[in-house]
Order: structure tokens, then C-alpha cells, then sequence
């Protein structure tokens, strides 16, 4: 039997339950990416995905499953990043991160554990990610972001999302997504607050998102980083990079969302429009 | 003149989201930040009128001034 008529013969519906799916691989000697692809091609759905409907069609689940996004920070940030690319099915994931885990980390760092104290971050992260969405490629680097190396890190990314913790290392890697052409979805988190921001081609935001800037750090260090704020802050990175990936709805282009959840006020911050664009 | 100033995040912590008062003339953000005791490297980004500027930016009568700290973690 091929393995077109496979899918087809064993769907519920249109719905292909995750039994199928792995038996299609094994039967037919194909990865899970393999299938899923098949699947999604024949206007299948991964049975996984089936409440990502209405919001996510078939043809925008192959979309996102032929995407190549690349997570620069597996913390605070990076963690939450990750998990929801993988469960969203954003077909391949690059995260980079130096770091092991440490117990500081463990108020927040969705995953740590006392288990991983001294793995490596990423390690960590490629091992979640096969277990929780086995069809997506994941690709670790344990290695810190910078001008110069990164050109590579990010090479052939649909989108990148910063979950960095320093303010220089950011402009750097805006500078490098701007030189690139790659859209990235900035966010920044300290105590009760964070910021997001999406740069897409042919606009700059670097001038604007940390303002007067001056400092490689900013009010993280002395206000901590509580649990939910990395939660809050990396979903609004993760449905901006869906948009991104899609070409759905309106990103935040131009404009700041600074989070406030001690006083619960989300606030707009103008990002003038590349001078280009002036007079348009 | 008369100057609103709207402080934003933990800035607000001990002193206020929003007031208008009295400034001298030619006064700047930098005054603003320094009578409030603001440590000018905890400042991010410095809106006039809801348009970026500048620490020395003079203010005009009537100018609304926002205030957000640096944030840099993740």
C-alpha cells in the first residue's frame, strides 16, 4: 500500500491520530517530520493540531511546519519560546544558548528542574521538544550569541525571537536581523515588567526599544524576574512570531507593547517609522 | 510653565503614574529625573509629547514627559 492511500485509508475525518502517524514513519521508513509533512500536503491534519482549528487552517499548519525559527536564549524567556513553537508545529527550531541550568533558575525557567541542574540548557530544550512534538527538527547550539558568530546561527530563519538577557548582546542581534533581512521579535523582561517589539524587514527599532541606552543591563538586576513575567512576555513573542510566519493579523510594527502586570497596564510606545517610509 | 510628567513601571514605586506642575523655563527631562531622584542609568526610554527625545530636550509649556526604565532581562 502506498503510503498516500496509508493516510487516507486510516484518517478519522480528515484528522490523523498520532498512532497513524507513527506507524506511517516506521511502516514507510520515514522520520515523524517525514509524515507530517505527507499528511499536511494531502490536506490531513496531525490529530495533535486538531484545537489549533478555526484559529490555524491545514494550509497554515504546513506553513508553519516548513518554517525555520531560530531561539537566541533558552532561560526565562527562551524556555516558554520554545515550548509553544513546538507545540504550535513550527517545522524547525535553532536554540542557542551558552548556559547550564542553575538554581537560581528554577523560580521561572519553565525547563529546569533539580534533575537538570548543570546540563546544558539547549541539551535540555532538544530533549523536551523531541518529547513533547517528535515532528519537529531541533537543532542546539550551546554557544553565546555575538556579531560574529551569529551570521550562521541564523541563516536560513523564516523569524528569530530574542530571549537574551543582556541589552548590548539585543542591539546586536537586531543590527544583524536588519542586515539579514529576517524579521525578530524582540522581548525584554525585569520584576513585574517586559517589552515586545517586532522588527520586520527594512525597519530598524534598534533606536528606540531601549531609548537613551547606556547601561548592558537594565532593572532585571535588582527587581528579579518572578515566575509569570517570563510567561506573559514570551507568548506575546510567540504569537507575534505566528503572525510573522503566517502574514496574519497586524504585529506590533512601529509601536512597543510595555507590559506593566503590577498595575496590570499594558502601554503603547511610538517606534518611529524608517526614515524612508516618512511621507508615505 | 507647566509640565506633565507620566512615570512608568517601578519608577512609579514611592512617587506617582501621573502629575502636572510648574517648571522653570528651558527645564529638560534630565532636571525632571534628577528632582525625582531617578538614577539617569536606570532610564530607557524618554518620551516628549509621546515622540522619543533626548535627556537635555527642552521642554516646552504643555509638554507631557514619559519615563521608562531600562529593561534587559530573559
Amino acid at each position: 500500500m502506498e503510503l498516500r492511500v496509508f493516510l487516507q485509508t486510516h484518517a478519522l475525518g480528515d484528522l490523523i491520530p498520532w498512532p497513524v502517524q507513527a506507524g506511517a514513519a516506521e511502516r514507510y521508513d520515514l522520520t515523524i517530520g517525514e509524515a507530517e509533512e505527507t499528511i499536511l500536503q494531502l490536506g490531513l491534519l496531525p490529530a495533535r493540531y486538531q484545537r489549533n482549528r478555526q484559529t490555524i487552517t491545514v494550509g497554515m499548519q504546513l506553513r508553519l511546519f516548513r518554517s525555520r525559527v531560530v531561539v537566541i536564549g533558552s532561560g526565562g524567556l527562551g524556555g516558554y519560546i520554545i515550548e509553544e513553537l513546538a507545540r504550535l508545529g513550527v517545522g524547525h527550531l535553532v536554540v542557542v544558548d551558552p548556559d547550564i541550568f542553575e538554581e537560581h533558575n528554577l523560580n521561572r525557567q519553565i525547563l529546569s528542574s533539580p534533575a537538570h541542574l548543570g546540563a546544558p540548557k539547549v541539551a535540555v530544550a532538544a530533549a523536551r521538544v523531541r518529547e513533547i512534538n517528535p515532528a519537529v527538527t531541533i537543532t542546539p547550539i550551546q554557544d553565546a550569541f555575538s556579531a560574529t558568530n551569529g551570521r550562521k546561527m541564523l541563516e536560513g530563519a523564516d523569524a528569530v525571537v530574542d530571549g537574551l538577557d543582556s541589552i548590548t548582546t539585543r542591539l546586536e542581534l537586531v543590527e544583524l536581523c536588519r542586515e539579514m533581512a529576517i524579521p525578530v521579535v524582540h522581548g525584554a523582561i525585569g520584576g513585574w515588567y517586559g517589552q515586545v517589539a517586532t522588527q520586520l524587514p527594512g525597519e530598524d527599532i534598534s533606536p528606540y526599544i531601549f531609548g537613551r541606552w547606556a547601561e548592558p543591563k537594565g532593572v532585571e538586576t535588582r527587581l528579579g524576574n518572578p515566575s509569570f513575567t517570563p510567561a506573559v512576555v514570551a507568548s506575546l513573542q510567540v504569537a507575534e512570531t505566528c503572525k510573522v510566519l503566517l502574514g496574519e493579523g497586524e504585529s506590533l510594527r512601529q509601536r512597543m507593547l510595555f507590559v506593566n502586570l503590577l498595575d496590570m497596564e499594558f502601554e503603547e510606545v511610538r517606534i518611529e517609522p524608517p526614515l524612508a517610509a516618512v511621507g508615505e | 510653565m507647566e509640565i506633565t510628567v507620566k512615570l512608568f513601571a517601578m519608577f512609579r514605586v514611592g512617587r506617582f503614574a501621573a502629575v502636572t506642575k510648574r517648571y522653570e523655563p528651558g527645564a529638560t527631562p534630565a532636571n525632571i529625573t534628577s528632582e525625582l531622584n531617578i538614577p539617569e542609568k536606570e532610564v530607557g526610554i524618554v518620551l516628549v509629547n509621546s515622540r522619543h527625545a533626548k535627556l537635555d530636550h527642552r521642554l516646552l509649556d504643555g509638554d507631557t514627559l514619559s519615563l521608562f526604565p531600562l529593561v534587559g532581562g530573559g
